[in-house]
């Protein structure tokens, strides 16, 4: 019996291999029959999405981001305003004079599934560039994928990881990263409320975990100790158990770092607890969500974040226009205020297609090289400065502390 | 750690341990009647903290929005078991569950699509005024779920042992077959267990929504906390539901104590692992009697 | 062997043959990355279905912690590469190990259990799993997971994701192997006797089988399975996180064998295919994906109370409703024809 299965095996082995081998030269044939067919789709989304102004076969951006699953709520802005985009640089007559087409795909907050979508956007539409992904760990998994196929690729995503390991030759990253989130946070507790014993507590995600990592390497530098650190699951309901023991270390000010509704809950219970002790959030916290969820709690936190938050406190008049241009646009097309995550989207197309029309072409590495030249770029996240070796652009002064006031969010100079 | 210290794990455990036991509750009523693991149970719970904001925010106070998004929620477990449990009534238990698991994920996606991503909250029943116990504090909404558990828990304990109706539901859970002869109406029963299980769960899902907010995402962690608090106080008994689910939360919240909180889940699930395999039938379960 | 038993033999053969043409074949058809990639992963979860459709068809025993295995494939691999720097093949023959190590240790207390118990104990060992792989961050990094692993390769040939052809081939083979693996072990003595546990434990018992023996041995069986299959999807994606070992992925995977046919080893091999392939052609519905997926399922059990390998039987009943009665008990004859030309149903 086992034998007669393994000749079977060996046969079909065998009769595989010598038709894979007749099957490489098929192979072309089933491309360029399916060419024909990519171009007549392409042609017809010219047709409806720009009537005018631009030209010609679309130029083809994917972008990976999280839509739906946990990380949604970050990735759902990202995808509306990277379909914002879409039609403003069509209406403003496109790229290179020709019309701009970004295929979205959604990753569902998951590794796997994010490399799926870049496996489809890179060989199946043959985009000449990618956003993505929203959150650190489908970026980490894509990465390769990119490097490998030469195609730049702007990260929205926070972890160090991204852009400080390699391959980093074909990625570069929008959001403020967590050590520079994390320096600015520090930087406020020791000098403006100037304590010196804190506690951390943290989502076990990527992003909280990285924070807590960056805190705990940085605040020794700025004579902060800390003596409490205590972590939450995303989808904990209550951590009054991790708040009652970091009340019994006695901290003087307690660092939150996850994204919602985990934050919101440690605001409420402390005010449960009667927790004193002022409250710094991360940059995770900065969308209405949280002040909607967390209440009267919300009041006095304090977080780091990009300068989007508080039009006010851009200094740079370039910056500023930019950002209320991009305030503007965002609330005609989806009715709310944006946060710092349809930021990071805005940021990255917009780097995209300066560094496009730097270029003059969809060549990758025109791209790359556009890109690595990129300075003093006013996106909303802050000035950019790229270089073949800083593929982060931006510095801790990009960032500022935003006070929670009256369910508003204020600057806190 | 001190002794206030030593009572707020308590505290905190046993209000967690409430919605544990609440979602354990639910289970033990579609079990008993049907043999089937709901994993829709946890759906159950965010629909009817969804709804309660939802209603909510219509402008309808907040008994009133408690109420109808039980009824609502009642209304879908009912909907849910005639088009889906009642075709695959004779088949296998194990379809009626991939059933259910298809179910979670449709619930789900319908909330994420309907409600958003965010998670939302209700304002909270009668204020946020902490009450001590000593030096522990707790929210008055956790009195609200403590309550409500004990209600139904009580309510329960009474529609089993002195109702006909409650009877004729542990006779179908022992031997339908022989229920049938006696003249109860079978499906009947499994109708009115998905109907209230899925009501419990909705207002448990409504009472734990001022303080812990709810998305659409909450139903599965909760959900699968239910699920391992029935499966420890034994699968079928209401008292062993409670007391599972009690005996969690505290568990967990201890574990944050004396571990870390890392590990906490990790901690209970050890425990629990522990507990059944020194009482293979649960803290109150009876040993099954084996079929030759 | 009688004559009937040769004849579903040769049937077996035949229809694992012509799978194996198929699988190992579609490169020719498929000149994408993005096919074969999605094809790739369906192989690793075929890999492991198979393993639970041993443990849960042949030996009754429900696992909804068998992300767990896989995540011990898959760290294991990844662990013992990138810090340790073995030989990629080595460490994934040396994870396999620890996963059956494992299995021991986990499967002779809780296969005791039965039914309910049973399946929330292996989800606390797949949950107790899940948080080591979070919290150990010296090993495993956390949730930022492992970047870096390197490829499979066979002197100059490597196995990675540019170059997709020679990585289906591989991975499919091993997933063929694994699938004729499980063809025979449900027929042979120890899958009869395995079966016997399904259907009744004392009775199996009481004719002489070694029940807890058995039962330890399957789950041996599918937890390297499933080990592997995490190797492979390490070598591939390169990058691991927690996130792709948890929970729903346990619950889907047993989601998959059931639809298929509970006890049909190539009920398993179906479901598997349903469940991977699905939801990426749902793709197109965006948000609705998960919806239309969820509704699916529900429909598919409905109509198909015993799976996919239900199909023949339901298109018999259809076809005796048009005829009118027909013959009596063809139904009942082309569900067993059918489902032996199918190679697993018995």
């Amino acid at each position: 019996m086992h034998r007669k299965n393994v000749v079977i095996v060996v046969a079909v082995l065998a009769a595989l291999g010598l038709l894979w081998m007749v099957g490489c030269g098929g192979g072309e044939t089933t491309t360029t029959t399916a060419a024909p067919t990519t171009e007549t789709t392409a042609v017809a989304t010219t047709d409806t999405t720009a009537p005018a102004g631009p030209s010609g076969d679309p130029i083809l951006i994917g972008a990976v981001v999280s839509a739906t699953g946990p990380a949604s709520p970050l990735g759902e802005p990202e995808r509306a305003v990277l379909a914002m985009m879409e039609t403003q640089i069509n209406d403003a007559g496109g790229v290179l004079g020709r019309p701009v087409q970004i295929i979205i795909e959604d990753d569902q907050s998951n590794p796997k599934e994010a490399v799926t979508a870049t496996q489809k956007l890179i060989q199946q539409d043959k985009v000449v560039a990618l956003i993505g992904c929203t959150t650190s760990g489908a970026t980490l998994a894509i990465k390769p994928i990119t490097a490998e196929a030469g195609i730049p690729q702007l990260a929205m995503a926070a972890s160090n990881a991204i852009t400080d390991e390699p391959p980093m030759d074909w990625i570069w990253r929008t959001p403020q990263k967590d050590a520079l989130a994390a320096a600015r946070a520090l930087k406020y507790v020791a000098e403006t409320l100037g304590v010196t014993k804190i506690a951390v507590l943290h989502d076990e995600n990527a992003f909280g975990a990285s924070g807590a990592a960056e805190i705990a390497k940085s605040a020794p530098g700025l004579g902060l100790e800390i003596v409490a650190t205590e972590s939450y699951k995303t989808d904990d309901t209550d951590v009054t158990a991790q708040l009652t023991k970091i009340k019994g270390a006695n901290p003087e000010a307690l660092i939150v770092w996850g994204t919602n509704p985990g934050p919101a809950v440690a605001a409420k219970n402390m005010k449960q607890l009667g927790m004193e002790i002022p409250y710094i959030g991360s940059h995770g916290i900065a969308n209405k969500a949280f002040i909607d969820l967390a209440g009267d709690a919300a009041e006095g936190v304090v977080f780091p974040a990009g300068k989007l938050l508080a039009v006010e406190s851009i200094t740079d008049p370039a910056q500023k226009a930019v950002v209320s241009q991009f305030v503007a646009a965002f609330e005609a097309a989806t009715g709310g205020k944006p946060n710092t995550f349809a930021g990071h989207a805005f940021d990255a197309s917009a780097l995209l297609v300066n560094a496009i029309n730097t270029a003059q072409s969809t060549d990758a590495a025109a791209i790359q090289s556009a890109l690595n030249a990129t300075t003093g770029f006013p996106g909303t996240g802050g000035i950019f400065n790229y270089s073949s070796t800083d593929h982060d652009g931006l510095s801790v002064d990009d960032m500022i502390m935003i006070k929670i006031e009256g369910g508003a969010w204020v600057w806190a100079k | 750690m001190s002794f206030d210290q030593f009572l707020q794990y308590i505290v905190s455990g046993i209000t967690n341990g409430s919605i544990y036991a609440l979602t354990a509750l639910g289970f033990t009523l579609i079990y008993n009647a049907t043999d089937i693991i709901n994993f829709a149970q946890g759906e159950f719970v965010m629909l009817g903290g969804l709804t309660a904001v939802s209603l909510h925010r219509l402008g309808l106070p907040l008994p009133v929005a408690f109420c109808g998004a039980v009824l609502i929620v009642m209304l879908v477990g009912i909907i849910f078991e005639l088009l889906a449990i009642r075709p695959l009534l004779k088949a296998s238990v194990l379809a009626q569950i991939i059933v259910t698991i298809g179910a979670s994920l449709a619930f789900r996606t319908f909330a994420m699509i309907f409600w958003g991503r965010d998670s939302l909250p209700l304002p909270a029943f009668s204020g946020e005024t902490p009450i001590k116990i000593f030096g522990a504090r707790m929210t008055p909404q956790s009195l609200w779920v403590m309550g409500l558990t004990l209600v139904i828990v009580v309510a329960l304990q009474l529609f089993y042992r002195r109702t006909l109706a409650g009877k004729a539901v542990r006779a179908c859970s022992v031997n339908p077959e022989a229920a049938r002869l006696m003249g109860i109406s079978y499906s009947r029963v499994v109708l009115i267990s998905f109907a209230v299980s899925a009501a419990i769960s909705a207002a448990g899902g409504v009472l734990i929504t001022p303080s812990s907010f709810m998305g659409y995402g909450s139903g599965a962690m909760i959900g699968l906390k239910g699920f391992a608090a029935a499966i420890l106080g034994g699968l079928g008994s209401p008292i062993g539901a409670v007391l599972g689910g009690l005996a969690l939360g505290v568990l967990e919240s201890l574990a944050v104590g004396v571990v870390s909180a890392g590990y906490k889940d990790a901690v209970a699930f050890l425990i629990l692992l522990a507990v059944l395999f020194v009482r293979p039938q649960g803290l109150m379960g009876q040993r099954p009697v084996e079929k030759v | 062997m009688n004559g009937g038993r040769l004849l579903t033999f040769a049937r077996r053969h035949s229809a694992f043959a012509m799978f194996a043409v198929v699988a190992l074949g579609a490169p020719i058809f498929l000149n994408n990355a993005y096919y074969l990639s999605v094809l790739a992963f369906t192989a690793t979860r075929l890999m492991i279905s198979l393993g639970l459709n041993l443990l849960m068809g042949q030996a009754g025993q429900i696992s909804l912690g068998h992300a767990a295995f896989v995540g011990i494939g898959a760290y294991g691999s990844a662990i013992m590469t990138t810090r340790w720097h073995m030989d990629p093949w080595l460490a994934m023959a040396l994870a396999a190990c620890i996963a059956a190590f494992a299995a021991v240790i986990i499967g002779i207390p809780t296969l005791k259990l039965k039914g309910h118990y049973l399946a929330l104990a292996t989800l606390g060992v797949g949950e107790i799993v899940f948080i080591l792989l979070v919290q150990t961050k010296s090993l495993t990094n956390g949730t930022d997971g492992l970047t870096g692993i390197p490829a499979l390769a066979v002197g100059g040939l490597r196995f990675t994701q540019y170059n997709p052809r020679a990585f289906h081939l591989l991975v499919w083979g091993v997933a063929l192997v694994m699938l004729l693996i499980s063809l025979n072990l449900s027929d042979s003595r120890v899958g009869r006797s395995l079966k016997g546990l399904h259907r009744s434990e004392v009775a199996a018992r009481s004719l002489g089988v070694d029940t807890a023996f058995h039962k330890v041995q399957i789950f041996v069986v599918s937890a390297v399975f499933a080990s592997i299959a995490g190797s492979f999807y390490a070598y591939y994606v390169q990058y691991i996180s927690p996130d792709s070992f948890t929970l729903t992925f346990s619950v889907l995977l047993v989601t998959g064998v059931v639809i298929g046919g509970l006890g049909s080893v190539w009920g398993a091999v179906w479901g598997t295919l349903l469940v991977a392939l699905l939801p990426e052609y749902l793709r197109q519905y965006d948000d609705y994906t998960n919806l239309v997926f969820g509704i699916l399922v529900i429909v598919i059990m409905i109509f198909l109370p015993t799976g996919m390998i239900g199909v023949p039987a339901l298109l018999g009943k259809w076809r005796r409703g048009i005829r009118g009665g027909g013959r009596p008990g063809s139904g009942a004859a082309m569900t067993e024809g059918t489902g032996a030309a199918d190679g697993g149903t018995v």
